[in-house]
């Protein structure tokens, strides 16, 4: 049997029964999850030119140096976490090549990199109405003044660490958290997208 | 002349015309069970009024008779419990309530009902119940409290609590915005407007159901029309402003550091009916880049005997229930003022049609031209005078007056007597400072206004119009303007000036008021007087007086011991007469008796808005494990081990704890078990010094340790306790993981981020979390080796390629897994981990091929009665953060050629001494008795209290696989003790024998782990 029939995501037991929003009010909110992404995590010093060059490289696209953005290329997403740290997003099963080659051009640099895949999961919330859930427990301001697509930002929502990707204008964000906590934020975001009407959805739209 | 008044009987006293009230739509409601009408737009306040109703409650010490004072938040008296069942609250104001149809409310503080009170005794032996009287009476003997609180607690209840959960949903909103306007009134609203023009992100947040502020209680004008027309083209503006929000029912209740300010929006007003799945209040947590506060001013009302008798009102209030509500608080009015807004309160009634009685001044001559038109009316104007007693008890029947001698400090001459049933009275106004001071800002005295005005702002805060002792219209919209621009600049928008010109008003010049704390009365303040200044607390200018005699003469230890401004309403109107009344009996200005301190919230705000949804399964993260819904299927027994839910036994059918539990540990003895043990922390340490790192860290060694295997650490903190254990894995020279225990996985990260970043920037270590990540099964027990030999594997198992602590990767039945040869139980056993996707399946895989070999999953009892039978600790049972790794027996794991963390504190004198506790286990001599956990232990059993206490116990289980109990203890200098006997102290008096011996009770070779 192939891993990919035996893995379950963390979502899998909330996701197990979807529900639709009332249709007297609509959805305004989608709740999903984009499931058995690779998750990298990358510690290096954007200083050295060496590692700059090595990352780009291998995985084709730049890590971003200013904070708070998002850099894409091909298939590949890198988050910028820290002054020294990001989070590379690959399609799922692409992570352990992208391990491996970002590993062998590294070389002897000094980095870190650690697979995290499955240890923490990608929520996405769609709709009119997601910035007001969101915003319901998590303190960034998420007007659109100050906060779009392109951009990523470490935080929390309620009593969960999150880290809030904005993807698209509707608004969409993908919000990634740790796998334990996942179960218990996609309750709360239940409860609080109560007011604007909620569907819940396996499949994430794209 | 014509009543006034409609002629319909259930409201006798609403006028037939006027008032922002919808009287197509009629509204029944019930206060004390009695069935009474009003309109929608109506407060229940205003509803009362419209129908007669005078008596509201009783007050808090004295039970008197209490009617509606204010109409809004300064309301002292009619505070009401509304609801029923789960959806009751109580205490509060009925000038804040709106009504609904079906609402019910009744009086608070009253029994058996507000016409006859049994409490009202206390009113007759007011002269026992001095200001401090709890303090002075109840205190001694000390043993006697409690009995004294439970009746005096009963008898000053104000409200009941709902006894059922509370059905509606409550809702927390974070948000952002360049500038806050606090206020809908004509500065807020300038303000706003102009704040908007410029572009900036404005909130604007005002308590009431609509805008408009004092203009809806009054009849000015602007620009020639009526103000409202204004306020409605000004609200059409800001809701066409697409960055502007406005929040209406919406008090700002507090204003924190980083101009961080809090919002209780009230959603849902209907106290009748759960508003799910809408939200009922919602607190609004507002950081904004700048403050407008546009917050308004409360009239002061005046200080003199009786003047708590239902049907004593502010002024303001008057006009607002005429004006706003179309009711007549009374149908003969009287006026009582030191000032000439009050006039405009005889001007409201009188273009009511409500004949005014008097207005009683207490200026010689007000002679500005709102008084000269009330004079022009032919109301009498009586000047130099003021009421020294109110007639009437349960409502006013009549005032007497005397007039002012020429000090102005006494009265003088015959007393006067005038028939009324309503008493408007006015002592100025306080401008509504609250939020301004929550911010850290300060008040001066304003001689000229006769009030505290705003002094200079602490944070990025601006007020305007009345809150900031601008009381004239123009001067409010003018003012509004100005810092709405000002605002907007500050916060990156526009160029600060104002874009439209102010609108034209015609204000009416007044004349400056005789500022007053208590009317000149027969005689001086004394509390027989019942002289009101906080009627919620039942404070009088005697009270205040004689406290001040007491010595307690600055108003931060006055206000604590009469209780002046503890009530609900803060004190909104009593506290700055109190202040004046303290400063004239000290002689002293109104500026140097001290400050009252303004707390949040200004006004009461709902535990249910507190809580938001952080209730129920919500109120805490449940972290849960890959494998979670593999134990809940298999009726798992769970533990909640910090935020996570973990395991605690399996339980089959038919099986007690115990039973479950000792099969569990059989299992993992004699055949084999597994455990789910991803909770662990689990941190990846690389770099070219992480080497050097962990020396640092760890009390061990770490640079010879070969690549591949594993060694156990131990971390203390700086005073040298043991902070934290678990395994390190060396994955390469530059490459390790370590393992912390489940509760310190996020401390000891911040704890090594710490050193790292902060103390030890040169060296090359890059820490990363992987807790997650990793999901890990324990496998354990004599088979354990077989049954993995009998899955696919690449990895050898056998002892002399996979020895004990070493770590392979490779593939299990199909899986990639790393497994490490550890053991928390003694036994064979390997630690599979699993990348957490594929938890369950590996899991299951486990499960089905451990079959034949009886596997039994096992949860965390097992697992701590395992460990404790092979003395292997747990950091935070057995160890307290008072326990050293010598106390602990692990001495040995204290390297001596190297510094790490703890190191030089582990030889202080304290550190070193020799009747420190030590960790031993213990055997009950009946062989039968499991110690309880946290029994102390004595040697003596006989000895008389104080008990010399020598040591603890910190786990206790029954051991199946021993026959017999077993205990692990802190003992002072036991390991010295090792045979010697110690009693258990048990909470029923019993002693049981102990004998003190090795904690290792099982295998102490450690040869079953090895094989």
């Amino acid at each position: 049997m192939s891993d990919q029939a035996r893995r379950e995501s963390p979502l899998a037991e909330f996701l197990a029964a979807p529900r639709k929003a009332d249709p007297a009010t609509g959805a305004g909110v989608q709740i999903s999850e984009r499931p058995f992404l690779g998750h990298i995590n990358l510690r290096g010093d954007p200083s050295e030119k060496r590692f700059l060059e090595a990352v780009e490289g291998a995985i084709g696209v730049a890590l971003p140096l200013e904070p708070n953005t998002v850099a894409e290329g091909g298939e590949i997403s890198a988050l910028w976490l820290g002054p020294d740290e990001w989070l590379l997003l690959t399609p799922p099963d692409r992570q352990r090549d992208v391990v491996l080659t970002l590993k062998a051009a590294l070389g002897d640099t000094f980095a870190a990199v650690n697979d995290l895949s499955g240890g923490q999961t990608v929520v996405r919330i769609q709709g009119t109405h997601a910035r007001d859930v969101l915003s319901k427990g998590c303190p960034l301001d998420l007007h659109p003044r100050v906060f779009g697509p392109g951009q990523c930002a470490q935080s929390h929502i309620s009593k969960t660490m999150a880290l809030i990707r904005q993807i698209d204008d509707t608004p969409t964000y993908d919000v990634i958290v740790r796998r334990s906590f996942a179960d218990y934020l996609a309750r709360w975001l239940e409860e609080a997208a109560q007011e604007y009407g909620l569907a819940v959805i396996a499949e994430s739209p794209t | 002349m014509k009543s006034p008044l409609d002629s319909s009987r259930s409201q006798p006293y609403r006028l037939a015309t006027g008032g922002r009230i919808d009287r197509a739509k009629p509204l029944t409601f019930t206060f004390n069970g009695k069935r009474l009408q009003g309109y929608q737009g109506d407060t229940v306040a205003s509803a009362l009024l419209a129908n007669g109703v005078r008596l509201v409650g009783r007050s808090f010490k004295y039970h008197r008779p209490r009617g509606i004072v204010g109409s809004g938040p300064e309301e002292p008296n009619a505070i009401l419990q509304v609801g029923r069942g789960a959806l009751t609250t109580p205490n509060l104001q009925a000038t804040e309530v709106e009504l609904a149809e079906g609402l019910q409310a009744g009086s608070v503080n009253c029994w058996p009902s507000v016409e006859h009170d049994i409490g009202a005794i206390n009113g007759l032996f007011s002269r026992f119940l001095p200001p401090g009287f709890y303090y002075k009476t109840f205190m001694w003997p000390s043993r006697m409290w409690k009995t004294y609180e439970r009746f005096i607690r009963k008898a000053a209840g104000l409200g009941v609590s709902p006894k059922e959960p509370d059905p509606d949903r409550y809702d927390r909103m974070n948000t952002h915005c360049d500038v806050l306007v606090v206020g809908g009134g004509p500065a807020g609203l300038a303000a706003a407007l102009e704040a908007g023009r410029a572009g900036a992100r404005v909130i604007l947040a005002d308590e009431r159901r609509e805008l408009g502020g004092s203009l809806l209680d009054g009849r000015d004008e602007i620009d020639g029309a009526p103000a409202l027309e204004w306020v409605n083209a000004a609200s059409r503006e800001l809701a066409s402003m697409k960055e502007v929000r406005l929040l209406l029912r919406s008090t700002v209740f507090g204003y924190y550091d980083h101009n961080f300010l809090t919002v209780l929006q009230r959603l849902s007003t209907d106290s009748t009916s759960i508003s799910r799945p809408l939200i009922k209040e919602r607190v609004w947590r507002v950081r904004a880049k700048q403050v407008v506060l546009a917050t308004g001013a409360i009239e002061r009302p005046l200080v003199f005997p009786n003047n708590d008798r239902p049907g004593v009102m502010l002024a303001s209030a008057v006009s607002a229930y005429v004006n706003r509500y179309a009711v007549a608080p009374g149908s003969r009015p009287l006026v009582f003022t030191n000032n000439d807004s009050a006039y405009r309160t005889v001007l409201d009634l009188a273009e009511a049609g409500i004949p005014v009685q008097a207005v009683v001044d207490v200026r010689p001559e007000p002679n500005g031209p709102l008084p000269s038109r009330v004079k022009d009316m032919g109301i009498p104007v009586i000047g130099g005078h003021v009421i020294v007693d109110v007639k009437g008890t349960k409502r006013v029947k009549g005032v007497e007056i005397m007039s002012v001698d020429a000090s102005g400090e006494r009265v003088e001459g015959r007393r006067r007597s005038i028939r009324c049933d309503l008493v408007a009275v006015s002592g100025g106004w306080n401008p509504t400072v609250h939020l301004h001071c929550q911010s850290g800002g300060g008040t001066r005295y304003d001689g000229e206004k006769g009030c505290f005005v705003p002094d200079a702002p602490a944070q990025e805060e601006r007020s305007a119009g009345s809150s900031k002792g601008s009381f004239a219209l123009g001067d409010c919209l003018g003012e509004g303007l100005e810092v709405g621009a000002e605002a907007a600049r500050a916060a990156g928008f526009g160029d600060g000036r104002v874009s439209t010109p102010v609108p034209t008003v015609e204000d009416r010049a007044e004349e400056p008021l005789k500022a007053m704390w208590v009317a000149p009365s027969r005689r001086p303040p004394v509390r027989e007087h019942k002289q009101f200044v906080d009627m919620q607390e039942d404070v009088t200018a005697g009270d205040i007086v004689l406290a001040a005699r007491e010595g307690y003469d600055s108003m931060q230890l006055l206000n604590r011991y009469t209780t002046l401004g503890f009530g609900t309403d803060q004190g909104k109107l009593g506290n700055v007469n109190g202040m004046g009344v303290l400063a004239n009996h000290l002689g002293a200005d109104i500026e140097s008796v001290g400050t009252i301190t303004f707390r949040p919230p200004y006004t009461s705000v709902t535990f249910g808005a507190i809580a938001g949804r952080e209730i129920g399964g919500l109120l805490d993260p449940v972290r849960k494990t890959a494998i979670h819904r593999w134990h809940i299927e298999h009726r798992a027994v769970m533990e909640d081990v910090g935020q996570w839910k973990r395991p605690w036994y399996y339980p089959q059918p038919g099986e007690s704890m115990e039973d479950a539990v000792n099969r569990e540990c059989m299992a993992a003895r004699n055949a084999v078990a597994l455990l789910d043990q991803s909770t662990l922390g689990k941190i990846d340490v690389q770099g070219p010094d992480a080497a050097e790192f962990l020396n640092r860290v760890y009390t061990n060694n770490w640079l010879k340790l070969g690549i591949g295997r594993a060694r156990y650490g131990l971390m203390l903190s700086e005073d040298g306790m043991v902070m934290d254990d678990g395994v390190v894995i060396r994955h390469g020279e530059q490459h390790f993981y370590l393992t912390t225990t489940t509760g310190g996985a996020a401390s000891v990260f911040s704890w090594l981020e710490r050193w790292l970043q902060t103390e030890w920037p040169e060296l090359e270590v890059y820490l990363t979390s992987v807790t997650e990540r990793w999901s890990t099964i324990a496998l354990v027990g004599p088979h354990s080796r077989k049954l993995l030999q009998d899955l696919d594997s690449d990895i050898n198992f056998e002892k002399s390629s996979f020895p004990f602590m070493s770590i392979h990767s490779g593939s299990l039945a199909g899986f990639p897994v790393q497994v490490m040869r550890v053991s928390f139980s003694g036994e064979l056993a390997f630690e599979i981990n699993i990348e957490s996707d594929l938890a369950l399946a590996m899991w299951q895989a486990l499960m089905k091929a451990g079959e034949e070999y009886d596997i039994t999953p096992y949860g965390t009892e097992a697992m701590h009665v395992l460990r404790a039978e092979k003395g292997f600790i747990i950091v935070g049972q057995d160890t307290d953060g008072s326990m050293t790794p010598v106390d602990m027996g692990m001495g040995w794991l204290l390297s001596k050629d190297k510094d790490y963390l703890g190191k030089r504190s582990l030889s202080r004198s304290d550190c070193v001494r020799k009747d420190r506790k030590q960790l031993v286990g213990l055997l009950s001599t009946d062989g039968t008795t499991i110690l309880p956990e946290g029994t102390q232990l004595v040697d003596d059993p006989s000895a008389g209290i104080p008990v010399p206490i020598s040591g603890h116990v910190t786990s206790s289980y029954a051991s199946a696989c021993l026959g017999h109990p077993i205990a692990l203890a802190l003992v002072k200098a036991g390991r010295a003790r090792k045979g010697s006997i110690i009693y258990a102290a048990l909470r029923d008096g019993r002693h049981v024998k102990a004998e003190i011996v090795s904690p290792v009770f099982y295998d102490p070779q450690g040869e079953r782990q090895r094989v």
